[in-house]
């Protein structure tokens, strides 16, 4: 048996900034969601869903970031299937998407809208 | 079978060219009953490559076999035609009389042997069959000094193969340089040192006089000059004559100085009967080498099959690696032509020398000759077949472009330019191939027989598949990715030179885009291999594939698996206990590894400094099984426990364990000793592998297990332990320096030009004078090792990195374990789905 465990999305801090190594990601859990988290520049961040839906394993904050052509990726640490951070698309299959979420960053801290 | 429809096509002769005319024809041949003559005791076989049936071992020269020729419906009579009768249509051998429709002559030629006086004395041989390889090698047996009489082609094949007979070895030259048919005087001259530098004497401008012997046996050479040499066999190689003479005593017409003469279609002066290869003569020409033979052998099987293919004469050209030297001759090799220009090269360091001969305006290559180096054969050779204007300056064509740039030559040559002149087969052709399908050079070969004669257009074979692989849109550079136009090796090299120490400032200077995950651990594993920094620090480790950022290996279930070090499997009772309490307190699955180690698996990431901690603190240390480097030295118990054991094999292989622990290479790499050649440790399956020897160790190298399994190779044989070392140091740095990203040694090695030879060049003899500069980087290494755990755990800053989560202490509850067998496993979708609530995604 499932059970929907699905809660009003909020704005949540995470962590600081600095917290977040510059070209790396981590984990959060935000509303009971494992949400990975990547600090691509400087200031530029961007928050997907953790879960790589190709080995079913919460690995994706522990891949590689990088670029295809303009597009910033994650490589899932596994397979080393690539999805689109900005869109959460599987780079080569557009029929599969993972979720993203929306990220900010105020005054040093990171926030997440999960 | 015979009906009074088919026809009768008898074919005498059975050497190469015989054999590429039946093949020509088969499936053709439907009205038609074929019987072929062969006098030698076999079917045809690679004349070209005879010298390398001295070889060990001994290669297959057949070409023709039995049961093709079965199948291709082909009669064969293995006797010797003794005469031809062109009235009554018949031939005939010393027992049957053969009739015919169509008759082929393919009795090629014989080897010529000067009027020398004492030339038929015992210990005097030709060379042009299997049958006088087999006698030249029985009487080498008692033989100390011996002479080759012609410095051409076939004549230095077979001096090399006196040579490799261990017999001190002459070659004597009428003319006044090697090769003269081919080489020019220049040329001649670097080919002369060369050959001298191997150990053979050169006499060119020398005619010999009389053959000295004792009793009927040969025991020297006398000179036109009164010198003398002592010699106790010699061998003729002083040009071949066709062999003509069943067509002469039937009447068809011959030239003045010999061969059956043929026209355009190969027809002999009786219409009925055609002549193809060294028997034939063609506009007062006999063709040496086997292009022509096979390019008349198709002519006529495509004749006799209506149709109207001609033989109009054919390139002379020629490229080969004589006594491992490379020679290659094309076209109006010697500027024959009215007008025509000559430019020249010489690297007299390096031993080349290339003469280009240009048309008048310089625009098109007319011939040139190479010794040293052809590896500009190819290209200069399709130059001139395909009479193409010269890209660029001619100069270009001579002086290596510089790194990065090459000639444009390549990329426009025409469709129908020939590119195989053995086989005939044009870029055409093999471009349409590639897009059949046949996207690698062995399928290349299979699909259109490019490359399958001498070989030498292979590289222009490659040059196109790539080429064309292009044009169809797929990815044939060996740039690494899309963020750097560089190879592995390249990348190495750029980093090594200029000193960067970052990811940052390489893709800065070198790259584009932010990187990805195929560059970022490539650089990582270089920088590691060039400074052997901590790799977890900073600017290192986001471009960590996720084992060496965790420094443990990820499993299927996001948990990790975490094996220390067990130098050659030598492990106390206490270190034992330890790792059981280990896993007992953190619920890990133990696993006995291939390598000789235990590997504590289903340990959660945030688990991991508080595992490691307790293994540290009982001695252990980081097994690096996470990395591209080495992980473990299997070995045996040698001769301390074993009663078979000749050396201590434990005790070498934890040496060399410590000693390469933590080098981060191409791919991971695993070692082995064994004790005695029983070989209990597996080392020839691994990436370096040693066997002790009553007088030492043998080293092999280049095996692996994995999913294409490869026996290692030797290297060297019966080393003491410190030269045994040194060639291992050279050996591994040479790999990591080289190889191309995630290559393992046995792949590396395949690439390798030159392969094990070069391998033992430069490791063995150091022919490249870098073994200094790859030890002293692997002594660098050496000294600079650390625990990365060790180190890990010192800084509380990395420490924070291992929790699952960055905003709590919870665990992945996606992590289920499963008890099978007393132990835990990851649970399957399927048993999850019953135990624990699922998250929705949006």
């Amino acid at each position: 048996m499932t059970q929907t465990l699905t809660r009003e999305a909020t704005w949540v801090q995470i962590c600081t900034l600095n917290d977040i190594v510059l070209h790396a990601g981590v984990a959060a859990k935000v509303n009971g969601k494992q949400i990975a988290i990547f600090r691509v520049e400087e200031n530029l961040l961007y928050a997907i869903s953790n879960f790589d839906p190709f080995t079913r394993a919460n690995v994706l904050s522990r891949g590689i970031i990088g670029t295809r052509g303009d597009v910033y990726k994650v490589a899932s640490p596994l397979l080393k299937h690539s999805f689109n951070l900005q869109t959460g698309e599987y780079l080569d299959d557009p029929s599969v998407t993972i979720p993203t979420y929306e990220v900010r960053v105020e005054d040093g801290k990171v926030w997440v809208r999960a | 079978m015979s009906t009074q429809n088919t026809h009768r096509l008898l074919v005498i002769g059975n050497g190469m060219v015989g054999h590429k005319f039946l093949e020509a024809l088969q499936n053709k041949t439907h009205n038609m009953e074929v019987t072929v003559l062969c006098e030698e005791p076999r079917l045809a076989y690679d004349r070209v490559h005879l010298t390398s049936y001295f070889d060990q071992p001994r290669p297959d020269l057949a070409m023709g076999r039995i049961e093709d020729y079965q199948a291709w419906g082909i009669r064969v009579v293995m006797e010797k035609a003794t005469h031809i009768d062109r009235e009554q249509k018949t031939v005939h051998t010393a027992t049957r009389a053969l009739k015919y429709d169509t008759l082929v002559l393919a009795t090629g030629s014989y080897p010529f042997v000067p009027p020398i006086q004492g030339k038929d004395a015992e210990g005097c041989f030709v060379y042009r069959t299997i049958e006088d390889l087999d006698a030249i090698h029985a009487y080498a047996q008692t033989s100390k000094e011996g002479v080759v009489i012609g410095g051409g082609l076939l004549g230095l094949e077979a001096a090399g193969a006196l040579k490799a007979l261990g017999i001190k070895t002459h070659v004597v030259e009428f003319a006044p340089r090697l090769m003269p048919v081919q080489v020019d005087e220049q040329g001649g001259k670097l080919l002369k040192k060369k050959i001298e530098n191997m150990g053979i004497a050169v006499h060119t401008s020398t005619a010999t006089q009389s053959i000295d012997l004792d009793g009927n046996k040969v025991k020297g050479l006398t000179f036109a000059d009164g010198k003398s040499i002592e010699a106790q066999m010699v061998i003729f190689s002083a040009g071949i004559r066709p062999r003509d003479e069943l067509a002469r005593a039937s009447g068809l017409e011959v030239g003045e100085r010999g061969g059956i003469t043929i026209n355009e279609a190969c027809q002999t002066s009786d219409p009925s009967v055609y002549a193809i290869g060294e028997c034939a003569l063609y506009k007062g020409r006999i063709y040496g080498l086997v292009a022509p033979g096979y390019t008349m052998a198709r002519v006529v099987a495509d004749q006799l099959t209506g149709g109207s293919s001609e033989f109009t004469g054919a390139d002379m050209s020629t490229k080969l690696k004589l006594l491992g030297v490379d020679v290659g001759s094309f076209g109006d090799a010697f500027a024959q032509t009215s007008g025509s220009e000559e430019m020249f090269f010489t690297d007299p360091l390096k031993g080349t020398y290339k003469k280009l001969v240009l048309s008048a305006d310089g625009k098109k290559v007319l011939g040139g000759v190479l010794v040293g180096d052809c590896s500009d054969y190819s290209n200069l050779h399709s130059l001139f077949s395909n009479a193409m204007d010269i890209p660029g300056g001619p100069e270009h064509l001579l002086v290596p472009a510089p790194a990065g740039g090459g000639t444009q030559v390549k990329a426009t040559l025409p469709m129908t330019a020939t590119v195989c002149s053995c086989e005939n087969v044009s870029k055409g052709s093999i471009c349409e191939a590639v897009v059949g399908g046949a996207q690698d050079i062995p399928s290349i070969k299979k699909c259109t027989r490019a490359g399958t004669g001498c070989g030498g257009c292979v590289p222009m074979v490659t040059d196109i598949l790539k080429e064309q692989l292009l044009l169809l849109g797929q990815e044939v550079n060996n740039n690494i990715c899309e963020h750097f136009d560089y190879s592995r090796q390249e990348l190495f090299d750029v980093i090594r030179i200029k000193e960067y120490r970052t990811f940052g400032e390489v893709l800065e200077k070198h790259g584009h885009g932010m990187g990805c995950e195929i560059c970022k651990p490539a650089v990582a594993s270089i920088l590691a291999s060039l400074y052997n920094e901590y790799i977890l620090k900073q600017e290192h480790a986001p471009l960590q594939d996720t084992n060496d950022r965790f420094l443990a290996n990820m499993q299927k279930d996001g948990t990790y698996s975490v094996v220390p070090r067990v130098a050659g499997g030598e492990i106390t009772p206490e270190k034992l206990i330890v790792l059981g309490e280990v896993a007992r307190k953190y619920n890990l699955y133990c696993k006995i590894t291939g390598g000789q180690r235990i590997d504590l698996l289903g340990a959660r990431q945030e688990h991991l400094p508080e595992i490691w901690a307790d293994l540290i603190a009982a001695g252990f240390e980081s097994g690096h099984a996470y990395g591209k480097s080495l992980r473990t030295v299997k070995t045996c118990v040698g001769e301390t426990w074993c009663r078979y054991g000749v050396q201590d094999s434990t005790t070498l292989g934890i040496k060399l364990e410590e000693r390469y622990k933590g080098l981060r290479s191409p791919h991971k790499l695993k070692g082995g000793v064994s004790g005695c050649t029983r070989e209990c440790a597996e080392a020839q399956g691994k990436d370096f592998g040693i066997i002790a020897t009553e007088k030492g160790w043998n080293l092999y190298v280049a095996g692996n297990g994995g999913m294409k399994p490869k026996h290692a190779l030797l290297l060297a044989a019966d080393l003491d332990e410190a030269t045994l070392v040194k060639y291992l140091d050279r050996f591994l740095m040479f790999y990591i320096r080289t190889a191309d990203r995630l290559q393992r040694t046995s792949v590396w090695l395949e690439k390798l030009e030159g392969g094990m030879d070069y391998l033992k060049k430069v490791v063995v003899e150091d022919a490249l004078g870098i073994g200094a500069e790859l030890e002293a980087a692997m002594e660098k290494h050496v000294g600079t090792y650390h625990c990365e755990w060790k180190e890990t755990l010192g800084n509380p800053e990395k420490m924070k990195h291992f929790s699952h989560f960055i905003n709590t202490d919870e665990s992945d509850d996606n992590v289920v374990m499963i008890e099978e067998r007393g132990q835990i496993r990851p649970a399957f979708d399927f048993e999850k789905a019953d135990l624990l609530p699922m998250i929705s995604g949006d």
